[in-house]
């Protein structure tokens, strides 16, 4: 049988694109291949990592189990996104490298981002809230203290509130 | 001077890594590469017959398929050990590209190359392998009896490596009148490093030679061991290493990176690349070794031993990896860390149809800690002993020194480490409070030290080289051989090297983080928490080689006696009133282009170090133990070591949680487990794998005793893999004071706690009994 | 990339009927995070495949002309536990939904997906079953109804017709008027895990709520299939709400379960934790209600 295409249209980090995508093709696959986003990695391919998190409208997805033809008409944001026009980097990216937040840096891009959608929400999270926010990520560096210190203070930070710890 | 080392500062590689730039070995990776694929035994032990490739020729964009009948008749060591020109003392070769004898579920059989990852996994499925099937054997207590199966004809009991000590006289001393006898068994699981980064490589030919990207901690040794397994001269690979997503210990071995080559070399030096899957990763990279572990202590009402014997047996699953060196470390510590004068060891590594075993983090202590520790907490039950006292009246003193390594325990470490833990957790006052308790939900708190030692002089060569280039603007260009992958060593060596010459700050010096072996200096790796300590001695020495080429230099430049000159914040000062000369940027652009004396101020060394350092501290944890459901929650955790001096307190805190959270999972929940009834592996992807998640912990505290290391350069030790290795059995002591059960076994799973909470009588089934 | 031989995209609920027809070996996929993963490790391997992801009608939760909770197939995990009509009136619901995977799992999965792949370990399904759910299935002739019970046949495999996909899940107002319930995962981790044992208990109390008026209690993998525990329940409807009746209510449970000795855990265990979960949930349950148990 012949190869399938299928053209798709969607918003990558704040700029319309369209590319014709292979219909086997995951997200990942496409935002690595066709976009070269290679902060998108890929750590088990079914869901079950968080390394290759991005946003949807938003909403955190694993990229590696959605399909990319599911991108129509969706805004996708990636780590490479997040910086700044001049090159700035976001308040949770700073908080990463402030904390000792990252080591050998594999989950952080999924990290980071998931963190972002958390943040975005505007809310006063619990401690409790915030593990389970965050929990759809592996790491094996960090034991995730220092992961979840700089989210939470970027949250403490972003309601104008004194970081409890700080 | 110390203007750099000892702070927290950000890492040189945080950058690049928060904004999603830094580039990993799949990230180089050309999109055109050809994909590669293994297709893996699904039997447990056998010869392969015949393999049937005819229909997976035939799946469009297959290009290459080869097979265990195809591949070079050379047996290869994976070990990422220094190579031994002595023969004696190399590592087991037992390994093909290729194999025909398969001995593990999972083992590798044929390869595909296609032109992506479909038809490279369609091809796999359609490969018919048809098998001669033999018995097989899991454990290795089995598998050394008579008649068990055989997997490597050289070794006909299976015993891979059989290792003894003996001080005293155990026999004789055993007869002493009044002793109390402790003899127990304890068992700890197969474990994998679960690094996020799975193994990925990609290899393709370049001017006669071929290049390996790989994710690997030992790109010099890969380069030894891809010649050995392919039979080309080792300067014909050139190994590159980008950033990786962690190792463990998993890629202190040899992978996947010699079949690759090959299957490179098979399609004419195209860019192969070959990803292993996780489910792979799992099986058929390297696992922790699962170990039973015997101890008998005699021990007197006064609470100290009068002999003492351990037999361990380590699982070590098809081949041979790092052999019996694991078992072997976990042995030596029996002895060191609670001296008796009457002592007898003996340690199995025993070949059996799992998993391969190898490095993982901790080499071999996590395995004995948990026994030992969990050992030194009975003995003072069946004593009725304050294990605490216990343990302060019997770890090693102060003073000892071991007659093989000739390393020395200059320091009152335990004894400070205890100290630090029992103050920020109340531990004496909860340990009391604790016991006796009722009702089903019950508290506990729990301790164990822990034993380590660095690097691994005497037993291999340990050396570090060096390079240092000075640039126009007065910063410098670093090498090393010691890799960084993700634990933060480069910013270690920044730091290091910045004090050492005088520069003003870390970010002066730059770090050549991807490794190249054709470019950076020979060096060994990243393993048994040697990269600041074995390191720091060639940066030192290699900073003040290039320090003084720079005041040489400088004395041309200034006339002032190169004894009268120093670099302070980066700039060329007159010691003897502390005057300015100039800036080092000034001296750097003027060696470059100086009409009259230009010259490339450079320097390049190797030190080899003659040494080893101890490193100690202990864990103590507190944890609820719901007994009707049978789980157990850590609920406060502390880790208190003593690395020596602290290049970067932050970055050593990083360390020590991670290290928390792989003992956590260790005592918990994590045990890849294999069918009895196949040999298949059951739960090998992170779903059914339980590697702990963020709501898995509470907060990890990280404290620190900083005894200057006398034999180190800048006074640190090993930090990297201690940190795993005392969490298991302080969880284990603190479920012990809770419910007054002692467990065995790790991990301690609702599985097991059922069981004992059953045998103990905590938990009274009554329809159970009806049933039986 | 996924070893997908051909990919057919629905963007209606009667598209995706065609397709069924004109397709009869697809298979349906709707948030992907199960079938994908099948794909992946070769089970559906070189299957068609008939997307109804982008049907946004199949989404949102809203109360219907007979006073049904009526839930989208296609509502995710995360969007029903924040739904304010999920909160009213069931938020066992939004919590045992919030309890599967992590938080991208709970994006990505649906509930219609998570009824349909049939298996027992579903977090939404023992919750379902014990609210005495209702899946909606839309074919070429229109809807049908099926209580959830009848939908699933056996492991694996539930009542879709070969023209249907599933477009909602109802729960009747008899169903959720006056009642409270709880729902206890029992896992190995606490965050990206599928139940051991999953428990959901439900409970109508008297006015003076000294009595149950009506117990249901359901659960996950202690069966082939999600399963109710009708013993228990009659063991305890009518009864005074005491701790005896909860704990004769947890007892007999046993006579109605049937977990299986496997590598992910005892049959022991399982009975065990079973008990155990019945008593505890439905002590939550009672204190939700108002009520209160002695001791």
């Amino acid at each position: 049988m012949a190869k399938q295409f299928k053209e798709v249209h969607f918003n990558l980090n704040g700029r319309d694109v369209t590319t014709v995508v292979d219909v086997r093709a995951s997200l990942t696959d496409m935002l690595r291949g066709d976009f070269r986003m290679t902060s998108v990695k890929k750590g088990c391919e079914v869901g079950e990592c968080g390394a290759c998190t991005v946003l949807i409208d938003g909403e955190a997805f694993n990229s590696c189990i959605y399909l990319a033809v599911w991108a129509e008409g969706k805004q996708i944001l990636t780590l490479e996104g997040l910086m700044g026009p001049n090159g700035e980097l976001s308040d949770i990216q700073k908080a990463f490298i402030d904390e000792t937040a990252v080591q050998c840096g594999f989950c952080t891009p999924g990290f980071i981002l998931t963190a972002t959608e958390i943040l975005n929400a505007g809310v006063e999270y619990t401690d409790d809230e915030l593990r389970k926010l965050l929990s759809g990520h592996l790491c094996r560096c960090t034991g995730y203290e220092n992961i979840f210190r700089a989210v939470k203070k970027t949250m403490y930070q972003r309601l104008g509130k004194p970081w409890p710890e700080g | 001077m110390s203007r750099n080392i000892g702070k927290s500062v950000a890492r040189v590689d945080a950058f690049d890594k928060v904004t999603g730039r830094a580039k990993y070995t799949d990230d180089r990776c050309d999109r055109g590469a050809l994909v590669a694929r293994v297709v893996r035994s699904t039997i447990a032990h056998g010869y392969v017959k015949s393999v049937d490739v005819s229909q997976a020729e035939k799946i469009p964009g297959v290009v290459k398929i080869v097979t265990c009948f195809d591949v070079p008749d050379i047996k290869f060591p994976t070990a990422g050990h220094p190579w031994s020109v002595e023969e004696a003392h190399q590592d087991v070769a037992d390994r093909r590209l290729l194999n025909r004898h398969v001995r593990y579920w999972g083992d590798d059989v044929a390869a595909v190359v296609a032109e992506d990852e479909v038809a490279a996994a369609q091809a796999a499925r359609a490969i018919k392998v048809e098998y001669e099937t033999l018995p097989f054997v899991l454990d290795p207590i089995e598998a050394m009896q008579p008649g068990a199966p055989v997997l490597h004809k050289e070794y006909p009991d299976n015993v891979l490596k059989h290792t003894s000590s003996r001080s005293g006289d155990y026999a004789a001393a055993i007869q002493e009148p009044g002793l109390i006898c402790v003899d127990k068994w304890y068992e700890v699981p197969t474990v994998q490093h679960c690094h996020i980064e799975n193994h990925i490589c990609f290899a393709y030919g370049e001017n006669g030679r071929i290049v390996v990207v790989t994710s690997t901690q030992i790109p010099h040794i890969v380069r030894r061991t891809v010649g050995q397994a392919l039979g080309i001269p080792w300067g014909n690979v050139q190994i590159i290493k980008p950033y990786i997503g962690g190792g463990f210990g998993n890629k202190q071995d040899t992978l996947y990176e010699p079949l690759c080559a090959w299957l490179s070399l098979q399609v004419g030096g195209r860019t192969v690349k070959l990803d292993i899957p996780r489910e792979d990763t799992f099986v058929s990279n390297r696992v922790r070794h699962a170990q039973k572990i015997h101890i008998i202590s005699w021990v007197r009402p006064d609470g100290t031993y009068a002999a003492r014997k351990l037999e361990l047996y380590s699982n070590q699953g098809a081949y041979a990896s790092h052999g019996h060196s694991i078992a072997a470390k976990g042995m030596g510590a029996f002895p060191q860390m609670y001296p008796c004068p009457n002592v007898e060891c003996d340690s199995y590594t025993v070949y059996t149809n799992r998993s391969t075993a190898g490095a993982m983090r901790g080499y071999g202590i996590p395995q004995v800690m948990f026994a030992f520790e969990s050992h030194t907490e009975d003995v003072c039950r069946r004593l009725g002993m304050d294990s605490l006292a216990f343990r302060r009246k019997n770890l090693m003193p102060v003073g000892y020194v071991d007659s093989f390594s000739k390393n020395e325990n200059y320091f009152d470490t335990f004894n400070q480490c205890f100290d630090k833990a029992i103050a920020y957790m109340d531990y004496e006052r909860k340990h009391r409070e604790y016991e006796n308790q009722t009702g089903p939900v019950r508290k506990g708190i729990g301790i164990a030290p822990f034993w380590y030692n660095t690097a691994v002089w005497p037993i291999s060569l340990e050396h570090s080289s060096c390079r240092m280039v000075l640039n126009q603007d007065g910063s410098i260009q670093l090498q090393v051989g010691e890799t960084e992958i993700g634990q933060g060593a480069d910013t270690a060596y920044a730091q290091m090297a910045a004090d050492v010459i005088g520069l003003k700050d870390y970010t002066d010096v730059h770090v050549q983080s991807c490794q190249d072996t054709d470019v950076t200096p020979f060096g060994l790796g990243a393993y048994a928490s040697r990269q600041t300590y074995t390191a720091g001695f060639s940066i030192r020495q290699t900073g003040l080689i290039l320090k003084d080429k720079i005041l040489e230099y400088a004395n041309e430049m200034t006339r002032v006696a190169k004894y009268d000159l120093d670099i302070v914040d980066s700039q060329i000062v007159r010691v003897t009133d502390g005057r300015v000369l100039m800036p080092l940027s000034q001296l750097a652009t003027e060696a470059f282009y100086s009409l009259t004396h230009s010259v490339h101020i450079t320097a390049e060394s190797t030190y080899q170090i003659k040494n080893n350092a101890y490193s100690f501290g202990c864990c103590c944890a507190e944890v609820e133990v719901d007994i009707p459901l049978c789980k157990v929650k850590v609920t406060k955790i502390i880790n208190v070591h003593d690395c020596g001096r602290l290049i970067n307190p932050a970055l050593a805190a990083a360390q020590v949680h991670g290290g928390m959270s792989m003992g956590i999972g260790y005592a918990l929940s994590e045990q890849l487990l294999f069918d009895p009834k196949t040999g298949r592996p059951l739960n090998n992807n992170l779903l059914d794998y339980k590697l702990s998640t963020v709501m898995d912990h509470p907060h990890l505290e990280a404290q620190f005793v900083e005894n200057y290391e006398p034999t180190s350069a800048f006074g640190t030790k090993a930090l990297g893999e201690p940190p795993a290795c005392p969490v298991a059995p302080a969880i284990r002591n603190a479920i012990l004071n809770a419910t007054g059960v002692e467990v065995d076994q790790a991990p301690m799973t609702p599985h097991v706690l059922y069981r004992r909470f059953c045998e103990e009588g905590l938990i009274h089934d009554s329809w159970r009994e009806e049933e039986q | 990339m996924y070893d997908i031989k051909a990919l057919y995209e629905a963007d209606s609920v009667q598209d995706a009927v065609r397709l069924r027809l004109e397709h009869p070996e697809a298979q349906i996929i709707a948030g992907g995070s199960d079938v994908l993963v099948q794909m992946r490790e070769g089970k559906r391997a070189g299957k068609e495949l008939i997307s109804i992801y982008m049907i946004d009608a199949l989404r949102g939760v809203t109360i219907d002309g007979e006073e049904n909770i009526r839930i989208g197939s296609l509502t995710s995990f995360s969007h029903i536990t924040k739904d304010p009509i999920i909160r009213k009136y069931i938020n066992v619901l939004g919590e045992a939904v919030d309890m599967v995977g992590g938080p991208q799992i709970r994006n990505i999965g649906t509930i219609g997906g998570n009824t349909c792949n049939g298996v027992t370990s579903a977090d939404s399904a023992s919750t379902l079953h014990a609210w005495e759910a209702i899946v909606e299935l839309t074919g070429q002739s229109g809807t049908r109804r099926v209580p959830i019970k009848d939908f699933y046949l056996s492991a694996g495999k539930v009542d879709i017709r070969p023209d249907e996909i599933q477009t909602a899940i109802l729960i009747p107002k008899e169903s959720y008027e006056n009642t409270y319930g709880y729902y206890f995962k029992y896992a190995m981790r606490n965050a990206m895990d599928i139940a051991t044992t999953g428990c959901s208990v439900n409970c109508r109390l008297s006015p003076d709520k000294g009595t149950f008026e009506r117990v249901r209690i359901a659960y996950g993998v202690a069966g082939p299939v999600p399963m109710r525990a009708p013993r228990a329940e009659t063991a305890a409807t009518g009864q005074p709400v005491s701790r005896a009746t909860v704990e004769r209510f947890a007892l007999t449970v046993l006579e109605d379960i049937h977990p299986r000795d496997s590598w992910r855990a005892s049959k022991a265990l399982r009975q065990h934790i079973a008990v155990e979960l019945a008593d505890r949930c439905l002590t939550e349950a009672v204190k939700r209600c108002g009520g209160e148990i002695d001791g």
